[in-house]
């Protein structure tokens, strides 16, 4: 049915202009930043085509992974080239599809310098989130997923602020130091199972004990990079020093990596220790959500104020996944969707103004709804979705959230919704400072209001908040069987530990057998020796899991 | 006994005979730009010892010269690579030896000679053949170190390498003397046999005299806590000169650790997979946090080549076939590495002089886009980052660390290298972020240029096909384990 490898033509097609435009040279300076811009503009807004297509295709009644393309790749290691979509990263990758042409308009006149080298570097991130999304095999994921350190790193560091060297670095060994943790464990599971190919390492849970040592790798790479507190601390840096287009893409993909990572990871693979470890998580969620909302509250600067608004949004996100339950799940999902298109859209409405008055400081602007009414409008509708509002796409992501929390822990439930009220403050304060009040400054009175190139930016984010906020149901229709499945894999995980508990149990009863033979009565017992860990059949000599009988 | 037995050692006989006869045309030439000329002449006996090796089948050990010389699958692998290396490091040096004015063909034999020396060690079969092709490529080096006899820094890096190896060859002598004193033989095989019997383990001679030539093959590849000369010693000698050191002879001299370990003292795995694993853990740490107080980048790529020393000895401290054959994978990336990374420094040049401090390299992006983008990606491969070809050598080295069950070391590992990761990057900081400091002298040497594209072209398109080397490696693994 799928005969067009659309998944690879994505990923791959960005290098594709890649190449483009390092081989085409302009007679000069300027006609070459120009021939770059249209390139990538051009190369990302195909790829936007490829992506609706595929959404097109996508058959919303199949639960598992489509579009599916496995090669071999690294045949004696068993790493194989495999690519796929459910309906859980059809929207990041839909997502990351769409932000890229939005970050390379929003860039074009803002970047100045380096211009063919910033279009390089943005096509090659394109590619590698995209390819993040689609990976089905664990050691594959990992290549995409740390390879976006470079494109980032670049572009923080060589068109960012003036700390964009502190910054820069701070980004890549925080995330660094997370990310190679996880690649161990990931190393560990391939040991364990003989494999690293994801849908297989979904259904086949490891032991108990070493569930959790790999669980904590893991989230030592996701939490960093979701980012959950207290490791969300390179956040607000990046975000203030990265450009307007790097901010965008920062918080409208990157960080739903975590998230994602979560749902593909740590829920179906350690079911057990999720289970164990999610009050844990739903308490940093908590704190998060609280902690940050109050330290936005008394931001000077825009984009460190959107940023913290970030973890918070981003508490919701991992207090959803980790309740296991459809709303939660859901509810986290949409939120990671709607936070990418709003926080997305709110950075580039900073950077609007930013380009104008070369300050973030919220103090100089003020009263601009005189002269600027349609970047109010945006911007009102963006910060109210921010807010979390009925009628926009956050009120979704939050609503379903807190009641898949409620079903779980009630005391969770309440302070998560403290946290949706602290929410509202610091983005109405901030948009009472920035657009309602006397015009202070004069040059701020004089900025003029958003060009057409601003409102194609604009209109398609403003218009997908406002659509998924009234009609969620096409995001739902097709993340329902695949958040069902999530969750049916997640129950089997730990229907199989209790089993294999059991089974631990029984075969101590069948040793006593054997240390007793005179005892017949147990002979029976010893047919249930096989059952023990089905995982390990075939695989005798691995070390066999030390299960606590005590729980 | 007939010429024909020794076909296995051809490759190394062609090596020998032919730098003796470019010595000679050396001497008796008097015009024209003789290094140069036997500089090529170098490449194409390398190239010819390599058409040798290839020549003889090495599907299965043979055993030459009473056991003395082993020609099997293993030493093929590393000897492929030696020759690889000498000749990229020979490439690299042309240009460089004219700039520098220290182009003298006595250089490219001296090059040639330790070649021959690190071939035979690997192919070593018993002690005594371990010993003389160690010294005869260790004496080369000493000397290569100190080419630059006008330069006070080159002559005090030849002095310190010398002093500190004839340290190493003593401690390595008095091991030899110990395990024949206790085993009564030199043979691999025999000792191997000893070492396997019950009472290898009360023998503390034979334990003594592991341990001895253990801390002195850790002399030659740099290994904490026996790698204080290499700082030194990289900075002080002429870069080209650093580059080989930095390239090969650690890959033969890990080659032929793994040799000795695997081959006479597999029985005693459990007492030297303790010194591997802590020489491993320390190297990694040590490699990667002092590196980041140095400024400049011979040091700093010092530092890095202790770091990834430490790497490599986690395969080894996984004591198994999979540990080996990630070892060599590990190893052989790790020359391309900074075969490229050591081309982009020879290309610094300010005013007819070396630019060597990091701050050298400023704004580089800006004056000479090329070497900055390569310079990037040696830089981010060497920092383990995917898709480049160093993080695939550390994902088959913690992939053997993990099933070797070593995970305390496979996370010292990744934390070391997020550690040095930091120094890498600044390199790079110093690229891209910086403003420009002075213009680059323009340079131009064909077969440095051609070293430089071809390093960098493996370093990125190694995850396109990775599989011939790691196949490679693999088989190579099996022949010693």
């Amino acid at each position: 049915m799928f005969d067009l490898p659309v998944l690879s033509l994505m990923t791959f097609l960005p290098l594709v202009g890649v190449l483009f435009i390092v081989s085409v040279r302009g007679s000069n300076e300027e006609v070459s930043a120009r021939n770059a811009k249209n390139t990538a503009l051009f190369t990302s807004l195909f790829t936007v085509a490829l992506a609706v297509y595929m959404a097109v295709q996508f058959d919303v009644s199949d639960a598992g992974f489509q579009f599916v393309e496995k090669y071999s790749w690294f045949p004696n290691l068993g790493i194989s080239y495999h690519m796929g979509v459910d309906g859980i990263s059809l929207f990041f990758v839909l997502l990351s599809a769409m932000l890229v042409p939005i970050c390379i308009l929003a860039s074009w006149h803002a970047i100045k310098k380096r211009v063919k080298e910033y279009m390089i570097a943005f096509l090659v991130l394109e590619s590698l989130m995209i390819g993040t999304f689609c990976a089905l095999d664990s050691f594959l994921f990992y290549v995409f997923f740390e390879a976006v350190l470079i494109p980032m790193f670049i572009i923080i560091g060589v068109w960012g602020g003036p700390r964009r060297v502190y910054s820069a670095y701070k980004f890549f060994l925080y995330t660094l130091l997370g990310s190679v943790l996880m690649l161990v464990a990931l190393l560990t599971l391939y040991v364990q199972l003989g494999t690293s190919d994801i849908p297989t390492l979904m259904e086949n849970p490891v032991a108990r004990d070493l569930q959790i040592w790999l669980w904590l790798a893991v989230f030592a790479s996701f939490a960093v990079k979701m980012p959950m507190w207290p490791v969300h601390t390179w956040l607000p840096d990046a975000h203030v020093e990265a450009p307007t287009a790097g901010s965008v893409i920062l918080a409208g993909v990157l960080l739903k990596m975590g998230g994602y990572g979560f749902l593909r990871f740590s829920l179906p693979m350690f079911p057990e220790a999720s289970e164990l470890f999610a009050p844990m998580v739903f308490w940093l969620s908590v704190i998060a959500i609280i902690y940050t909302s109050l330290v936005a509250l008394v931001q000077e600067d825009m984009k460190k104020l959107i940023a913290y608004s970030s973890v918070a949004h981003m508490g919701y996100v991992t207090l959803g996944i980790f309740t296991a339950t459809t709303q939660g799940i859901e509810g986290g999902i949409f939120q990671m969707i709607s936070h990418g298109l709003i926080s997305g859209a709110l950075f580039l409405s900073v950077g609007v103004i930013y380009d104008r008055l070369h300050t973030r400081e919220i103090s100089r602007y003020g009263g601009i709804v005189k002269n600027m009414p349609k970047y109010a409008t945006v911007f009102m509708i963006l910060m109210l979705g921010s807010v979390g509002l009925p009628g926009t796409s956050g009120f979704v992501g939050e609503f379903l959230t807190l009641v898949g929390v409620y079903q779980v822990n009630t005391l969770v439930a309440v302070f998560a919704a403290t946290g949706l009220i602290l929410g509202a403050p610091y983005m109405l304060y901030l948009y009472r400072r920035v657009v309602f009040g006397k015009q202070m400054n004069d040059d701020a009175a004089k900025m003029s209001d958003l060009t057409k190139r601003e409102m194609t930016l604009f209109v398609p984010l403003v218009a997908l908040v406002l659509y998924l906020g009234i009609f969620p149901g096409y995001v739902m229709d097709r993340l329902h069987p695949s958040v069902d499945r999530l969750i049916t894999l997640y129950e089997s995980g730990l229907q199989k530990g209790e089993e294999r508990r059991m089974a631990a149990l029984s075969g101590v009863a069948s040793t006593v057998a054997q240390i007793k033979p005179a005892a017949g009565m147990y002979e029976q017992e010893v047919t249930f020796v096989p059952a023990i860990a089905p995982n390990y059949a075939g695989k005798e000599d691995l070390p066999m899991p030390i299960i606590n009988y005590n729980e | 006994m007939n010429l024909n037995d020794l076909a296995p050692l051809y490759a190394e006989l062609s090596l020998a005979v032919l730098s003796m006869i470019l010595l000679v045309y050396g001497v008796l030439q008097k015009k024209g730009e003789i290094a140069r000329k036997v500089a090529y002449g170098g490449c194409f006996a390398l190239i010819i010892a390599g058409m040798f090796l290839y020549a003889s089948p090495h599907d299965q050990d043979v055993r030459l010269l009473n056991g003395m010389f082993v020609h099997d699958g293993f030493g093929v692998f590393v000897k492929t690579l030696i020759l690889i290396g000498t000749g990229a490091a020979l490439m690299m040096s042309i240009q460089y030896m004219y700039d520098e004015g220290f182009a003298r063909f006595e250089y490219v034999v001296l090059f040639l000679l330790s070649a021959l020396g690190m071939m035979l060690m690997v192919s070593a079969g018993n002690l005594l053949g371990l010993y003389m092709g160690l010294e005869l490529q260790s004496l080369s080096l000493y000397v290569l170190a100190a080419i630059r006899r006008d330069s006070i820094k080159s002559a005090e890096a030849g002095m310190k390498y010398f002093v500190l190896g004839a340290l190493s060859s003593g401690m390595l002598l008095f091991g030899i003397s110990l395990i024949y004193g206790f085993t009564g033989s030199i043979d691999f095989v025999a000792i191997g046999e000893y070492a396997a019997s019950e009472n290898a383990l009360s023998n503390a001679g034979l334990l003594f005299g592991m341990v001895f030539v253990i801390a002195a093959l850790a002399f030659k590849i740099s290994a904490v806590p026996f790698h204080m000369w290499t700082p030194d010693v990289y900075e002080g000698a002429p870069t080209s000169v650093s580059a080989y050191f930095a390239m090969v002879p650690k890959l033969a001299a890990v080659a032929l650790i793994i040799r000795l370990l695997m081959g006479p003292f597999d029985g005693l795995a459990e007492q030297w997979q303790q010194i591997m694993w802590l020489m491993a853990a320390a190297s990694i740490l040590w490699g990667g946090f002092a590196g980041i107080a140095q400024t400049s980048i011979k040091r700093m790529l010092a530092y890095s080549s202790i770091a990834n020393i430490g790497f490599a000895l986690i395969g080894l401290a996984c004591a198994d076939e999979q540990g080996i054959g990630a070892t060599l994978v590990y190893m052989a990336l790790y020359m391309v590495m900074t075969a490229g990374a050591f081309c982009v420094v020879l290309y610094i040049r300010r005013d007819g002089l070396a630019a060597e401090r990091i701050e050298d390299l400023s704004g580089l992006s800006q004056t000479n886009r090329y070497l900055a983008y390569v310079m990037a990606f040696f830089m981010f491969s060497m920092s383990g980052i995917p898709p480049l070809a160093g993080f695939f050598g550390k994902l088959v080295i913690l992939q053997a660390a993990v099933a070797a069950e070593l995970y305390v070391l496979a996370v010292i590992g990744v934390i070391g290298s997020v550690v040095a990761c930091f120094y890498y990057l600044r390199v790079i900081k110093v690229m891209f972020f910086d403003e420009a400091a002075q213009n680059l002298d323009k340079l131009d040497s064909k077969a440095r240029h051609f070293v430089l594209t071809l390093c960098a072209l493996i370093v990125l398109l190694f995850i396109v096909k990775p599989e011939p080397l790691i196949n490679f490696a693999m088989q190579a693994a099996q022949m010693i384990s």
